[in-house]
């Protein structure tokens, strides 16, 4: 099957039911999609296909057209997407493991909705974070909807 | 490869880059304590003067922070702590896990675990708490747990900073023939007076043949740059650019996979398993048997991880009977019966408690807890490679020594054969001090030809096999007089941790002692009761019990605030007022301005409206005195949370910003076993398989969290954990305030509906 992943496209030799996280993970040496719980409920692995936040452990890698972004194809060169700069001065990360699943979760709220509310947040972040960050993670995702993108 | 690569810069951690010299002298030797590690591992140019610094000839600073990052911020304090000394910027550092070794060794967390509570500055207390430390250092543990690293790094790091600080300006002296006092130092540079700079990498290869006569002075903390304020993590661009730090990014050249399927009935062995079908799975390789202290069952060993997996579907092996009760009921029973019986011990308590209830009016209460699994969002993993007799670990651990020592007795070689890299943790909250997830990667490498192999577990295998907070069930009765709490009868009946660890750790030592984190959050607490007793019934099964978040404080701070809520309105007095009334002892300060701020910012005692309640209790654990109230609005008919207030005081604050970052996670963490966990059995085996059915808290069930920090304590306390215990009890107390109906029994949310979505 071919994938087209951070702007470059994959030939890869994969049964076809196989997850796109394992695919990413193990074929691919695409470290940034976390494993968390292999049945979708966690959103640790949370890519963009199209844009729209897709939960790889449970997509068959065979099953995605379009174009893949990791949290390693978000930066431009060396600059930062706006939404890890907020990341970054809100210190949100603790143990950091779900978060390039969250980031790339509120990479597509902006997306959707530049100015989403507190019910927009809680309505579309529904993504896992067992350390807690979730104040943090709400503060900075108003503070990214009000930054230049 | 993000950091994994970057460890192979300074060589020490055993990639395979061969170590030049490097000399370590100064303080450090001079107190004798363990060898320094690093000078044997030292890449060429680079110098150690301590076993925490690392100095290289281009003035590339390394801070060695020997506690696991599983996200309480610690890598950015310890280097922190060494910085301010050392005058160096944190923009000027990295700072790495480093080897496992004794010189790294924990004496803070034993310390607490003596059973005195932490206020008692008695003689006897004092001494058990001194002959501790001492174990520590002959056990050496380099454990992070306790909430202990920063308490255990506060002299010790800044001392290391301290130390190489003085030798290099002792060396810029010498250079310049000038006293050492007429120099100064920034930036990782010393200065001399007449404009003359020398960056310390120029100088550290003579410092590091200096030796010090004495210790070097400390800073005063009013003299402190970088200690007291915020500041950024050093491991922060990792983080949010998806690096790849965790045990399970590890990727080695011709590594194999594997995930393991373990026996769900604690220490039973397989019947069966379907081998065939699970080499039938394409990708699956070999299946293996592992059989361990800590558990019986199989590897699958294939190309991929999710190849393991399925092979592991297809094995469906069939298991033993379990030795204990197979469902949460039978399991009950036992420990009724435990209750019944005469207690295995008493902690702390005064006066004659039941002298005193005779023939007064008691008030009676029952208080159940189930088992609680740890559910770090990064899943139990770990890396191992047999070769030649000698074993590498690449694992996120919190007891890196540990893991080293039981794999070298599975294996039969010696502990210095097995070398431990540290990579960061996907969370910690306790499960990665346990040796099952090293032990059964080193079973699985020794049948891979010595090819590494990443042995992965599923989320099912993780809830389902972890070392779970105790099941507890309390029976407590008391008596008020004038409405205030007279006398105390307190009994839990759970298992020991320490035994429960002992034996399936150290199967031929026993936990020698009273198990006080039964009791942890009860008898040490900051109230004075004329009488009072404290009794643990101990009730052991195969059920593997462990260290989560807080431990038994999370137990006994539920049951106790909880229990002191019902005496307030039994005795008709306001829960703030009340506890403040039985806090007058002067040991017993913090406690009470904890109380009074969180009061303050919650505006208690206001009036609310019908339906609407708050909440309050307070835990010291760890050092650290915890104060937290809970606002929750029930008028819709379910609980809606609609903020929470928490006042901490740990004495001394070194990262305010992480502090309460620390906090806060504590607290959500603890709200989330409150509303919706519980680990149960039937069929002898863990029900619960995946968030499905064990679930925690999302961004839409966490209210508002506003923290204050307090620094009135006289000593220095942790951050990791003393923010779960008390969150329980407050939340109950709401629900009870805004409904009249108490709660007790956890979790709530089998009662009661929650508004969290």
């Amino acid at each position: 099957m071919k994938l087209q992943v951070n702007g470059q496209t994959h030939q890869v030799e994969a049964p076809d039911d196989m997850p796109l996280l394992w695919v990413l993970r193990d074929l691919l040496d695409i470290k940034g999609p976390k494993f968390g719980c292999g049945v979708g409920a966690c959103g640790a692995c949370t890519v963009l296909v199209d844009g729209i936040p897709t939960r790889t452990c449970i997509t068959a890698a065979a099953d995605v057209v379009g174009e893949i972004t990791t949290i390693e194809g978000l930066p431009s060169g060396e600059r930062l997407h706006k939404v890890q700069e907020a990341w970054m001065r809100h210190e949100v990360p603790q143990c950091g493991y779900c978060q390039s699943g969250q980031i790339l979760a509120a990479v597509a709220l902006l997306e959707e909705i530049p100015q989403p509310t507190d019910e927009d947040i809680d309505a579309v972040m529904t993504n896992l974070c067992r350390c807690g960050t979730y104040p943090r993670l709400r503060a900075a995702i108003h503070e990214a909807a009000g930054m230049e993108g | 490869m993000g950091k994994i690569a970057k460890y192979t810069r300074r060589g020490f951690l055993g990639l395979g880059i061969a170590a030049a010299g490097g000399l370590a002298v100064g303080y450090y030797y001079y107190k004798k304590p363990y060898p320094n590690p690093l000078p044997d591992t030292l890449a060429e140019g680079d110098f150690s003067f301590t076993p925490y610094v690392i100095i290289g000839s281009d003035n590339a600073i390394t801070i060695i922070t020997p506690r696991a990052e599983m996200g309480q911020g610690i890598h950015t304090t310890l280097a922190a702590l060494v910085a301010e000394e050392l005058d160096v910027d944190m923009d000027q550092i990295s700072a790495e896990h480093g080897p496992a070794a004794a010189a790294y060794y924990n004496s803070a967390m034993l310390r607490e675990g003596a059973p005195f509570a932490f206020f008692d500055e008695g003689f006897v207390a004092e001494i058990a708490r001194g002959a501790l430390g001492v174990a520590g250092k002959f056990l050496a543990l380099q454990v992070t747990g306790g909430s202990s690293a920063s308490i255990d790094a506060f002299d010790k790091m800044r001392e290391a900073g301290a130390t190489a600080r003085a030798v290099l300006v002792e060396v810029a002296a010498q250079r310049w023939g000038v006293s050492a006092e007429s120099l100064t130092t920034a930036r990782a540079e010393v200065v001399n007076p007449n404009g003359e700079r020398l960056t310390y990498g120029a100088l550290a290869a003579d410092a590091a043949t200096l030796t010090l006569p004495k210790p070097p002075a400390l800073k005063d903390p009013s003299e402190w740059r970088i200690l007291g304020k915020s500041q950024p993590r050093v491991e922060m661009r990792e983080k949010i650019t998806g690096a790849p730090i965790y045990g399970i990014d590890v990727q080695l050249p011709n590594m194999l996979y594997a995930t393991v399927a373990m026996s769900p009935r604690f220490g039973a062995k397989a019947k069966h398993a379907d081998e065939a079908a699970a080499m039938a799975v394409a990708g699956v390789l070999n299946v293996v048997e592992i059989a361990t202290n800590t558990g019986h069952g199989f590897g699958i060993i294939a190309s991929n991880t999710w190849a393991a997996f399925e092979g592991a579907r297809a094995l469906a092996p069939e298991w033993e009977a379990a030795s204990y009760p197979e469902d949460t009921a039978g399991l009950k029973v036992l420990w009724a019966e435990a209750l019944d019986r005469e207690s295995s011990f008493t902690l702390g308590g005064e006066g004659d408690p039941e002298a005193a209830m005779q023939g007064a009016e008691v008030i009676e209460a029952r208080y159940s807890l189930p088992y609680l699994a740890h559910t770090t969002m990064e899943p139990m993993n770990a890396t191992a490679q047999f070769v030649d007799g000698k074993l590498t670990l690449w694992l996120g651990s919190q007891a890196p020594g540990l893991a080293a020592m039981v794999t070298a007795d599975l294996l039969g070689i010696e502990t210095d054969d097995v070398e431990v890299i540290t990579t960061s943790l996907g969370g910690g909250f306790g499960r990665r001090v346990e040796a099952d997830v090293p032990l059964y990667a080193a079973a699985i490498a020794a049948q891979t030809g010595g090819k590494p192999v990443k042995v992965t577990w599923s989320r099912e295998e993780d809830i389902q096999h972890d070392t779970y907070r105790p099941m507890a069930e309390a029976r407590l009765k008391a008596i008020l007089k004038n409405g205030l709490p007279e006398a105390l009868d307190y009994r839990v009946a759970a298992p020991s941790i320490n035994k429960s660890l002992f034996g399936r750790t150290f199967p031929n030592l026993s936990a020698a002692g009273p198990d006080r984190s039964i009791l942890d959050g009860s008898f040490d607490q900051p109230f004075s009761w004329p009488h009072s007793r404290f009794a643990a019934h101990q009730v052991d099964t195969d059920i593997p019990v462990g260290f989560w978040r807080s431990v038994g404080n999370s137990i006994n701070g539920f049951v106790h605030e909880s229990f002191l809520d019902e005496l307030a309105f039994a005795g008709g007095k306001d829960p703030l007022e009340m506890r403040l009334a039985m806090m007058q002892d002067e040991r017993h300060a913090p406690a009470r301005e904890a109380l009074k701020a969180v009061a303050e910012m919650a505006g208690w005692g206001q009036a609310l409206p019908e339906g609407v309640g708050q909440g309050i209790a307070h835990t010291l654990s760890f050092g650290t005195w915890v104060a937290e109230v809970v606002q929750v609005d029930m008028r819709g008919g379910t609980v809606k949370l609609e903020k929470i207030w928490a006042a901490a005081d740990p004495g001394m604050i070194l990262d305010p910003g992480n502090f309460e970052a620390q906090i806060t996670s504590g607290i959500i963490y603890g709200l989330s076993a409150a509303i919706g966990q519980e680990i149960s059995f039937a069929d002898g085996r863990v029900v619960q398989e995946n968030f499905y059915d064990y679930d925690a808290l999302r961004m839409a069930g966490v209210p508002p969290i506003e923290v204050a920090l307090l620094e009135n304590s006289p000593r220095m306390g942790g951050a990791g954990e003393p923010g779960t215990p008390p969150i329980a009890a407050a939340l109950g107390n709401a629900i009870f305030a805004a409904s009249g109906k108490r709660q007790r029994s956890l979790p709530f949310g089998n009662e009661i509906d929650f508004d969290i979505d």
